[in-house]
């Protein structure tokens, strides 16, 4: 038991601060203000992964670590969509996981959320459309944010989780 | 496997991956299956191709790996009727890639299993996506799909359906599982859901821009993906890549194997009730990232082997910098491998658990790490290493009790060898050009890519097409092979205990769906 405690104390508490919200990720404001504030940062989310290669997976299991800390912002991932505030996915979508991704939409109670991640989450990425692939998670169900890159980093998906649940700033 | 004695003639296909190959026919291909299960080889992949334009025919493909090495089989299939022997009562492996090339090519054979395997329902199953005369961007609506899994009868067994969607972030699949009270009766998998067409994909793409689709055959093991690619492109068109080039790409090979294995560490600590283990693990993988970042310019370290070397050299101070973050890696692991082995809650909820014995290893041709871990000796660094493999004498992981426990061992072990060998790699570096011109192969030629992922072994082959292009291309992730033994480790287990084994294994749905 004291190595662990060693182990514990040694390591510390490397923890960073979360990113900044960047309004040019949101695709689309379909959420009422009132409501993002009372969802505010007790958020829960459930990833669903739709055709990935897994490199987003990868990425996103980094949010959890003591470093990025996501639980230590009130945000969780949860096991099923009707507990679930914001869904996470990956793409591009792949056909067979079409009507998975839809009926998982369809499971997650009202007011949600939907983060789209990755180049292929965006609009298909390197693997497009095809007799196998939907392409973009936007061609399937409802968007709001979106967050580029092969794979995003940690940080670049705090932003786009942050961002679809921040109050846009009236201009 | 004595080819000559059969009267066959095979050509010999020299580079990084040295390769003997030989057309066959029907009766031959039996023949020589049963040669290569006699001096205990094994199945590498099975796989198609249209040659309808050319021939007048189909062919089916198969790698084995023999005595002497690897060995690709072609088989002639008659256009009318495209059918072949059942391989599965040799190497019960072959039963899925049969399923997949009917699905995909519409090959038949008389096997004990006939349902659909990649296919669902995205496409009718009168549509063979990989002929050559199918078009590829062609949408059907989507319908929901029956599948027939296997049910066991009797008192108090019931059935828990789990999937696609799962409950972690993971990727998708579904398991069937027949259980009586908390015991495992059987495990039945249903893949292919994240099949998006990427072999199809590849025929759609410039040879020149295409590592960027290999790379993302599986996202965890891009680098091997990638390395595999490169390899395949340079023996088709008759490359050479720098020295440096390949030592680098050895550095990137062990980064990835280190940080895939870190990651498993923490999370089967995790599922074995041990939530230190994933929070010190994880930390560790994100400084390993962090350092391929700082030192490649990718996390994940995509992108970075091309055909003809690397894309990005290492600076004298990135290197520095690597060599000098080694030693303290390694002195956290020492420190966290004695926390593991001294927990007896986590040792218990290891050892025994999912067991893989030698012998059904060895029927059933698990492959790779997992392999590894059940007395399968097989390790593509050890056996047929190539640059720098060649120079620095990968010593042999392996263990015999096929548990949890051992494939827990294992990572450990592996992890400080890819340690030491990363010491020998940035020590050793040669000096020079890390990148060479790499023009498309020759409409026609012919390369294969073979290298030991973090996983096991991935295999490649490509055809170049005209005008720069690909005619065909093939991956197989040893994910084909284990994910059945995994449905073996399971039984007679508890359900609970289904997560730990499960991620023991930690098999692609990517890189098998393709």
């Amino acid at each position: 038991m004291w190595r662990v405690l060693r182990q514990i104390v040694r390591a510390g508490m490397p923890g960073e601060p979360p990113a900044e919200v960047d309004e040019s990720l949101r695709l689309k404001e379909r959420l009422h203000a009132q409501i993002l504030a009372t969802l505010g940062r007790a958020l829960t989310i459930r990833q669903v992964d739709a055709g990935s290669c897994n490199g987003c997976e990868l990425e996103i299991h980094a949010l959890g670590n003591p470093i990025y800390n996501l639980e230590g912002l009130g945000i969780k991932f949860v096991a099923s969509p009707r507990h679930a505030d914001l869904l996470l996915v990956t793409g591009p979508v792949a056909k067979h996981m079409e009507i998975a991704l839809k009926r998982t939409y369809e499971a997650t109670p009202e007011p949600k959320l939907v983060v789209a991640v990755g180049d292929c989450g965006v609009d298909g990425g390197i693997f497009g459309q095809s007799y196998a692939s939907c392409g973009a998670v936007a061609k399937v169900i409802p968007v709001d944010v979106v967050v580029h890159g092969c794979p995003p980093s940690p940080t670049a998906i705090l932003q786009g989780i942050l961002t679809a649940i921040s109050v846009r700033n009236q201009p | 496997m004595d080819l000559l004695g059969l009267g066959l003639e095979a050509s010999v296909l020299t580079g990084a991956c040295h390769l003997r190959r030989c057309r066959v026919d029907a009766e031959d291909l039996v023949t020589v299956a049963l040669g290569v299960r006699e001096e205990h080889g094994r199945l590498v992949a099975l796989w198609g191709s249209d040659e309808r334009d050319r021939e007048n025919c189909f062919h089916l493909h198969l790698a084995f790996e023999d005595a002497q090495g690897l060995l690709v089989l072609d088989l002639p299939l008659a256009e009318e009727m495209p059918s072949y022997p059942d391989l599965s009562e040799i190497f019960p492996a072959a039963t899925r890639m049969q399923r997949a090339a009917y699905d995909l090519f519409g090959f038949w054979a008389i096997g004990p299993d006939q349902r659909f395997w990649v296919r669902h329902a995205a496409w009718p199953d009168t549509e063979f996506p990989l002929r050559r005369d199918f078009d590829g961007s062609r949408q059907w609506p989507a319908e929901p799909e029956e599948y027939p899994f296997v049910r066991v009868a009797g008192e108090g067994v019931h059935e828990i359906p789990v999937g696609p969607v799962h409950a972690g972030i993971i990727e998708p699949g579904h398991f069937r599982f027949q259980v009586v009270g908390e015991k495992v009766l059987r495990l039945e998998q249903r893949l292919g859901y994240v099949h998006k067409g990427i072999e199809k994909r590849f025929e759609e793409l410039p040879a020149h821009s295409a590592h960027r689709l290999a790379g993302r055959i599986s996202g965890d093991t891009t680098v091997a993906w990638a390395w595999a690619w490169a390899m395949a492109y340079e023996q088709a068109a008759e490359i050479q890549p720098p020295v440096r080039a390949l030592w680098l790409r050895g550095v990137l090979l062990e980064l990835e194997r280190v940080a895939n294995h870190l990651g498993d560490l923490g999370y089967l600590g995790n599922d074995g009730g041990f939530a230190f283990g994933l929070a010190q693990f994880s930390r560790l993988k994100e400084v390993v990232l962090r350092a391929n970042q700082a030192a490649f310019g990718h996390r994940l370290l995509m992108d970075r082997i091309i055909p003809g070397g690397v894309s990005t050299d290492l600076t004298p101070a990135a290197r520095a910098t690597l060599r000098e973050f080694l030693p303290g890696l390694a002195a956290e692991l020492g420190e966290l491998r004695t926390i593991f082995d001294d927990h007896a809650g986590l040792q218990d909820r290891f050892m025994s658990t999912g067991r893989v014995t030698p012998e059904l290893a060895a029927s059933l041709g698990l492959s790779g790490l997992a392999g590894r871990a059940s007395g399968q000796a097989r390790d593509l660094r050890v056996d047929y290493p190539a640059t720098p493999y060649d120079r620095v004498e990968v010593r042999r992981c392996g263990g015999v009790a096929g548990d949890v426990a051992a494939r827990v061992a294992l990572r450990f072990d592996e992890i400080f060898e890819s340690l030491r060998l990363l010491h020998r790699f940035l020590g050793e570096l040669p000096e020079g050009e890390w990148r060479t011109e790499a023009p498309p192969p020759p409409a026609g030629a012919h390369g294969f890519g073979w290298v030991e992922a973090w996983r096991g072994p991935v295999f490649l082959a490509l055809e170049a097409g005209p005008d720069g292009g690909l005619r065909r291309v093939h991956a197989h992730d040893p994910s084909w092979e284990n994910w059945p033994v995994l449905e073996h480790a399971v039984m007679g287990n508890i359900v609970p205990d289904f997560p730990l084994i499960n991620k023991s294994f930690n098999l692609s749905y990517s890189g098998q769906d393709l």
